[in-house]
């Protein structure tokens, strides 16, 4: 190695595997109902997809991915809850990996919810 | 890209309960589970909590798994991985914890993590030491990189002295004034040596530190070499830490590969390699004088000072030496200034000291708080108290080389000069917490046999003079004692602290001296009522069957191994003193607990 930005260059591809590590990162916290019923209904690839997503859009100091268990909304399953200190909880249902895109880019990065995702829309 | 990070604790003490053998059935139920693109297994250093043992932690959420069995692994991949609920029986639980406190508590969360604050175990527990990229993902050898571009050798010795870091090996000597006497000397050749002999019985804070993080002690002693002047270092590493041995051979391998260390390290002109020297274990040979004798190749017995191994060292050439510990603090002091580093701990002792808390504590293993914590915060809050409801009656600080610390100055804020000034010492940092079983003659005693055969015996005082003292405490503890022989003890104490060569001798009485201080009346009731009042020294203890309470039943007299015990079956039996060996089994088997310890 003959410079400090060979030195940066490690430091930067490896950031994004160890951040992981940092439990109080996050001022955004991201849960993916992982239970049985959220699995069959496809949570994972929800999951994988946040997982990926957010490292990708270089949120992960902000954001915290992680999952939980059985929400109790079995029929809305794959859902995703977004918690944001100082706000409301949101709660997203019906999760594909393609909206898992859309609320990473619009609600997470842009700091606007996707109102027509929520339980709220659909339970109108 | 990994979702989940499950770290296993690869220390010493979670690979002795069996964190292999977890590693690997983590392993293979991964990839059963067809998961090994999505959780990585990371194989860490000591996380501190070593009595509970093996432990995991798993990332994002930090929990917090303790004592786990390979039985256990599947139903945390099943359930934890899987389904995202963590398996409530194996999460760590709180000491002290209320209702309200969560179950499943994360690491930073809990008391025994609170208080602390990690500087040189920082990445203990977080990365994994074998690889050195997560080293530097965790801004490692960026410190050197700043040293060697922006700083002159002047700028880094400013930087330590404004930092006000202390010597953690024990005597507390300001680290940045050692290297400029270095720097000061004159020579062609000039060496950079680590201790990591950690000698003292009972503290694991270096071996810790080399098995988690090893990069750092690399760096800080790249660091040392530029300002000193110096192109060679060694690392004197006792032979029976076999996993630090091995991280540390790796590191090196890896920091040579990547130009971190060997010739012109990191495109400047700067030379810098370092070897290993394993050492046989003798306390002594953690007295720098004795270490660098080592590393020469000779009998570790200590040499006379002055000449300071700063002036005349490692083959006769200007040396620095400094403690594993002292090193870890430097490349953050680089990185994050002076200032941040002063801002922990007291006027005069800047940063944070790792422990090795033992004994009669319930959380026993590594904190790392900043200077200035008072004993009771590390005892009642990280160590969560006392356990079985026994009082605590004093902490030893600095092992055989230091004193005691009696409940009563519990509230002492913990740094170089107060623990000298009740006459204890930080020393390298074992703790080691007694409660009321605990007498402090035979602790004082103890603590004496150690530096009794540990002394290296060239100097009189120290090998003559520790084995009279010893000789009096046995005298004491057998029931034989006088009242003279207190200031016996006290006087031939003051002669060796004055006389004896190095500072094994020089610090051996202390514990006799300071627990003479604090627990004299101890001292009396052995030598004038003949009793040991924390019934521990055994030939002062005397069983007594209370003939109120015994019935008769013999049972006592069977489980005598010698015989000493008689009587008619329905009345109250006897101990016959003379034959007794106070091995307790008497006292053990009555039902009707009519034994009693006099
Ligand atoms: C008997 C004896 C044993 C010692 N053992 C150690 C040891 O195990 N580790 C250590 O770092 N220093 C030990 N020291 C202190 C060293 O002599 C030396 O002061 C220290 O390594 C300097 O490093 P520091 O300034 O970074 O503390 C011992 C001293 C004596 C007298
Ligand atoms: S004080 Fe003890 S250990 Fe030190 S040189 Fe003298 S005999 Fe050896
Ligand atoms: S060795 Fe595992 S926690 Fe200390």
């Amino acid at each position: 190695m003959k410079s400090i930005e060979e030195l940066m260059a490690i430091k930067e591809k490896m950031q994004s595997k160890v951040s992981l590590r940092n439990s109080d990162a996050g001022e955004l916290r991201v849960v993916v109902g992982m239970a049985t019923c959220g699995i069959a209904a496809g949570a994972r690839p929800v999951l994988n997809a946040f997982v990926e997503g957010v490292n990708e859009a270089g949120l992960s100091d902000k954001v915290m991915v992680t999952q939980t268990g059985c929400i109790g909304i079995c029929q809305y399953e794959p859902v995703v809850e977004v918690y944001e200190e100082g706000k409301d909880k949101i709660t997203y249902v019906k999760m594909t990996a393609d909206k898992a895109k859309e609320v990473i880019e619009r609600h997470l990065k842009g700091g606007k919810p996707i109102a027509e995702y929520t339980i709220g829309a659909a339970t109108k | 890209m990994f979702r989940i990070h499950a770290l296993i604790c690869g220390g010493t003490g979670c690979t002795s309960s069996g964190s292999v053998r977890i590693r690997e059935a983590l392993e293979k139920e991964i990839k059963e589970k067809g998961l090994e693109e999505e959780v990585k297994i990371v194989q860490t250093g000591c996380f501190g909590l070593c009595s509970l043992g093996p432990i995991m932690i798993v990332y994002p959420e930090g929990t917090f798994y303790s004592m786990v069995k390979p039985e256990d692994v599947p139903e945390i991949v099943e359930e934890h991985f899987l389904k995202g609920r963590p398996v409530e029986r194996l999460v760590y639980h709180d000491t002290g914890a209320d209702e309200t406190a969560q179950h499943a508590a994360s690491l930073s969360e809990t008391n025994f993590y609170k208080k602390q604050k990690r500087v040189a175990l920082r990445n203990c527990g977080v990365i994994n030491p074998e690889n050195i990229d997560e080293y530097i993902a965790m801004d490692g050898y960026f410190a050197i990189a700043k040293v060697l571009k922006e700083m002159t050798p002047d700028d880094v010795i400013d930087t330590l002295n404004a930092a006000g870091l202390r010597g953690r090996g024990g005597g507390g000597f300001p680290t940045g004034k050692k290297w400029s006497f270095a720097k000061a000397s004159v020579s062609d050749k000039k060496y950079v040596v680590c201790n990591a002999d950690e000698g003292d019985p009972g503290a694991f804070m270096d071996r810790s530190v080399l098995e988690g993080d090893p990069h750092a002690v690399l760096e800080a002693m790249t660091i040392a070499g530029y300002t000193i002047g110096a192109d060679e270092g060694w690392i004197y590493v006792r032979a029976e830490y076999p996993i630090a041995v091995k991280r540390l051979q790796i590191a090196i391998e890896q920091a040579r590969e990547y130009g971190l260390l060997g010739k012109n390290i990191l495109g400047t002109d700067f030379n810098f390699d370092i070897h290993i020297r394993l050492g046989a274990g003798a306390f002594v040979c953690g007295e720098e004088t004795a270490l660098l004798t080592s590393i020469e190749g000779n009998r570790g017995e200590p040499r006379p000072r002055p000449p300071f191994p700063a002036v005349k060292g490692l083959f006769g050439k200007p040396t620095i030496i400094n403690n594993v510990e002292t090193y870890a603090n430097i490349p953050q002091i680089i990185l994050k200034g002076a200032d941040w580093f002063a801002s922990m701990g007291t006027e005069t002792s800047k940063g944070t000291k790792v422990f090795a808390l033992g004994g009669k504590i319930t959380n026993t293993g590594l904190v790392e708080i900043p200077m200035g914590t008072t004993l009771r915060e590390i005892i009642e809050e990280i160590g969560g108290g006392v356990p079985n409801g026994k009082k605590f009656k004093a902490a030893q600080t600095g092992g055989p080389s230091g004193g005691c610390i009696p409940a009563s100055l519990i509230d002492t804020p913990i740094d170089y000069e107060n623990l000298g000034k009740i006459g204890s010492m930080m020393g390298s940092g074992g703790l080691l917490v007694m409660d009321e079983d605990t007498c402090m003659v035979d602790l004082a005693k103890f603590f004496l046999e150690f530096t009794v055969d540990e002394s290296c015996g060239k100097c009189t005082p120290c090998r003559i003079g520790t084995v009279r003292m010893l000789e009096i405490l046995e005298k004491i503890t057998s029931g034989n004692g006088e009242m003279e022989d207190l200031d016996k003890l006290e006087e031939l104490a003051n002669h060796i602290k004055s006389s004896a060569l190095c500072g094994l001798g020089q610090t051996a009485p202390n514990p006799v001296l300071s627990t003479l201080r604090y627990f004299r009346d101890e001292y009396i009731a052995h030598i004038k009522d003949k009793k040991c009042p924390a019934h521990v020294c055994k030939k002062l203890m005397q069983y007594v069957i209370d003939p109120d309470k015994c019935r008769g039943c013999s049972a006592c007299s069977r489980a005598c191994p010698v015989g000493a015990i008689s009587g008619e079956i329905k009345k109250p039996f006897k101990i016959d003193p003379s034959k007794c060996i106070k091995c307790g089994a008497c006292k053990a088997t009555c039902k009707f607990n009519a034994i009693d310890i006099q």
